[in-house]
């Protein structure tokens, strides 16, 4: 079940492509984990942390849910400071 | 440095060239006595084609080298007569355990499923491997080893390859139908051949100690990132036969190769690991860079690459020397029926798409667990260590973390060689799948689906009453068909059928759910025992069809048309 079906976050993988049939159930994160890392190829520390920052705001608008959102914002925080 | 292990000395035979015998052809040489090699020389040798197996060295691998022989490649090697000594040394495995700083954050395993022959993995000195494939191959009377004997040149010929071979005692020309290049990663074949191996290097050092020690860990991989006893870089660590282990210690792109080999130097790091006062001896020390790459080819006419030669890997997935004796596995089969004229010589062009396609996946998995192994920037670095602190208490994140994807046989979905379904199938039993494995009982006693495949194309139905007429029909005409297809017979548990074919009784019902099998329901297995084709009923045409297609032939002039 996407997170956007549900009302709480979704902490289970959830990695997936559309028509795409998996026999290994490591492939579909570890596709999104080297997509991520390529998105950083050749910028500086600044520059990527300028695009993680693009990316976060992008990705919060799709799931909209502040419910969600904040739930997850303050799971990233713990453990942090 | 200590050793458990004594080398065997292989002795130089004096070959019938250098005695003046006239020249002679050989249908199938190979080059390189090592796993890869000696697996396929086996496999041919024992179907009956005779092998010659040439190698500049006398005796087995030295130093540290392949451990890890997966659950697939343990299947192989029970064809070839050497699952069982390979098991009974080594020290079988399922679960990996992954630890970040000083927790664990992730564990695997590799065999969820029960009822398997063979376990996720077993770990064995490569020289052990070898030594056991040399004792099998002298069992062979129409396999012949010469070792101490070097190529020095090839030349690729039309119809086969011309080689020279330097010995001690004397050269000699050797005149061959088909070679079979398995002489590692620095192939000097290839070389002589002038054929390029392209891919990537990765800026790292890894130090590798085999050390002997009496320890209590468990039967399990072990991987950390990050660990007290080696900060800011990863270790790995595997037991191995006769109490040895095997260390992999990340010493970054700065290391000293010669400075870190000194048992000064690396002493204190294993003693750091152990964090007591433990006894231990080095039995081998080495550093190592890593690469991921492949031949763009490995068919050349008639000289066919196979194993390091023809692809490289990280370590991290031991998705080496597995995917080598894979490659044998998926080529012995298609060179046999070439040599024998039932299938034209476009097959082998099949091995190299099957097998091209298998390296490139396990270049990808191997690059992409060096990638999160060792991060290449600071934004990479930091991704890395927030996927480990999430991984200690979100499922999403463990499924993140790479500390190698242990190697599993390639699914051949795209292969030409496959029928294409044309009904439902659950599961993953597709065309271009390896067979599952399941218990099975033939003639009453306990035994295993994969032992009584392979070798040959097999046509698989499933029962659990008698078969009505048409399928016995169907079956009857299919069993005259050139390639003779053996027609095997699985059962439902306490089903009673009359008839001469073979019967496997699916004693735990595992046959029917891992092939969604059903009332008729027919499979194609190749001989290297990968799925080709499956149907709900069996039909003649249809059946005959599928073998064709297996084996790159021309479609029979009257074929049915898809119902």
């Amino acid at each position: 079940m996407s997170p956007m079906q549900n009302q709480s976050l979704n902490l289970q993988p959830n990695f997936h492509e559309t028509g795409k049939r998996y026999f290994r159930a490591f492939t579909p994160g570890d596709d999104f984990y080297e997509a991520l890392i390529d998105t950083h190829r050749d910028l500086s520390d600044e520059q990527s942390a300028l695009v993680n920052a693009k990316l976060v705001l992008l990705l919060s608008n799709h799931v909209g849910n502040l419910a969600i959102l904040k739930e997850a914002m303050a799971l990233a925080r713990q453990d942090v400071a | 440095m200590l050793s458990t292990y004594q080398y065997p000395r292989y002795d130089f035979v004096r070959p019938p060239e250098l005695n003046g015998a006239p020249p002679k052809r050989y249908p199938v040489v190979v080059v390189g006595a090592g796993p890869v090699g000696l697996a396929a020389a086996i496999e041919l040798a024992q179907d009956g084609t005779p092998v010659v197996v040439l190698d500049d060295d006398n005796t087995v691998s030295v130093g540290s080298r392949g451990v890890c022989y997966a659950k697939r490649t343990l299947e192989v090697l029970d064809r070839l007569g050497l699952g069982q000594p390979c098991v009974d040394k080594g020290v079988s495995w399922n679960v990996g355990r992954t630890f970040f700083q000083e927790q664990e954050v992730y564990h695997f395993n590799l065999l969820p499923q029960a009822d398997h022959a063979r376990p996720g993995m077993i770990n064995l000195q490569q020289y052990y491997l070898e030594e056991f494939e040399i004792e099998r191959a002298r069992e062979l009377p129409n396999l012949e080893l010469r070792f101490g004997s070097k190529v020095t040149s090839v030349e690729p010929q039309g119809d086969g390859a011309v080689l020279q071979v330097e010995t001690a005692e004397g050269n000699y020309t050797l005149h061959t139908d088909w070679l079979i290049v398995a002489d590692g990663a620095r192939s000097s074949i290839r070389r002589m051949m002038n054929l390029e191996i392209d891919g990537k290097v990765f800026q790292d050092r890894f130090l590798i100690a085999d050390v002997v020690m009496k320890a209590d860990f468990p039967l399990e991989r072990w991987f950390w990132f990050d660990p007290p006893f080696h900060p800011g870089q990863s270790v790995l660590l595997h037991r191995q036969a006769d109490h040895v282990y095997r260390i992999d210690f990340q010493l970054g792109w700065q290391a000293d190769p010669e400075e870190e080999k000194k048992p000064e130097n690396v002493i204190p790091r294993i003693r750091a690991m152990l964090g007591d006062d433990r006894e231990f001896e080095l039995e081998w020390v080495s550093v190592y860079t890593f690469q991921c790459r492949r031949m763009n080819h490995f068919t050349h006419g008639r000289v066919l690459f196979v194993g390091d030669a023809a692809h490289q890997v990280s370590p991290f997935g031991a998705r080496g020397a597995n995917s080598g004796i894979q490659d044998t596995d998926n080529l012995c089969w298609k060179l046999k029926l070439v040599i024998e004229g039932k299938a034209p010589a476009s097959l082998l062009d099949t091995y190299g798409l099957e097998r091209e396609c298998a390296a490139d996946e396990n270049i990808l998995n191997s690059t992409r667990s060096t990638d999160f192994i060792t991060p290449k920037s600071k934004t990479s670095l930091m991704f890395r260590n927030a996927v480990l602190s999430l991984a200690r208490e979100h499922a999403f994140a463990r499924a993140l973390v790479n500390s190698g994807r242990l190697s599993v046989p390639t699914i051949l979905t795209d292969s030409p060689l496959n029928t294409p379904d044309l009904e439902a199938f659950a599961g993953g039993m597709v065309p271009g799948a390896p067979l599952d494995d399941a218990p099975v009982r033939v003639d009453g006693k306990d035994g295993w689906l994969l032992r009584q495949l392979g070798g040959r194309f097999a046509v698989l139905v499933y029962a659990n009453a008698a078969l009505d007429a048409d399928a016995l029909d169907a079956l009857h005409r299919i069993e005259g068909h050139a390639l003779a297809p053996e027609i095997v017979l699985v059962v439902a548990p306490g089903t009673v059928i009359n008839t001469s074919w073979r019967v496997l009784e699916d004693s735990d019902r595992r046959v029917a759910e891992r092939l969604d099998a059903r009332h008729g329901t027919t499979y194609l297995i190749r001989p290297d025992q990968h799925v080709t084709a499956r149907r709900r009923k069996a039909d003649a045409a249809d059946l005959a069809n599928s073998l064709a297609r297996a084996t790159a032939n021309p479609l029979p002039a009257t074929t049915v048309e898809a119902r």
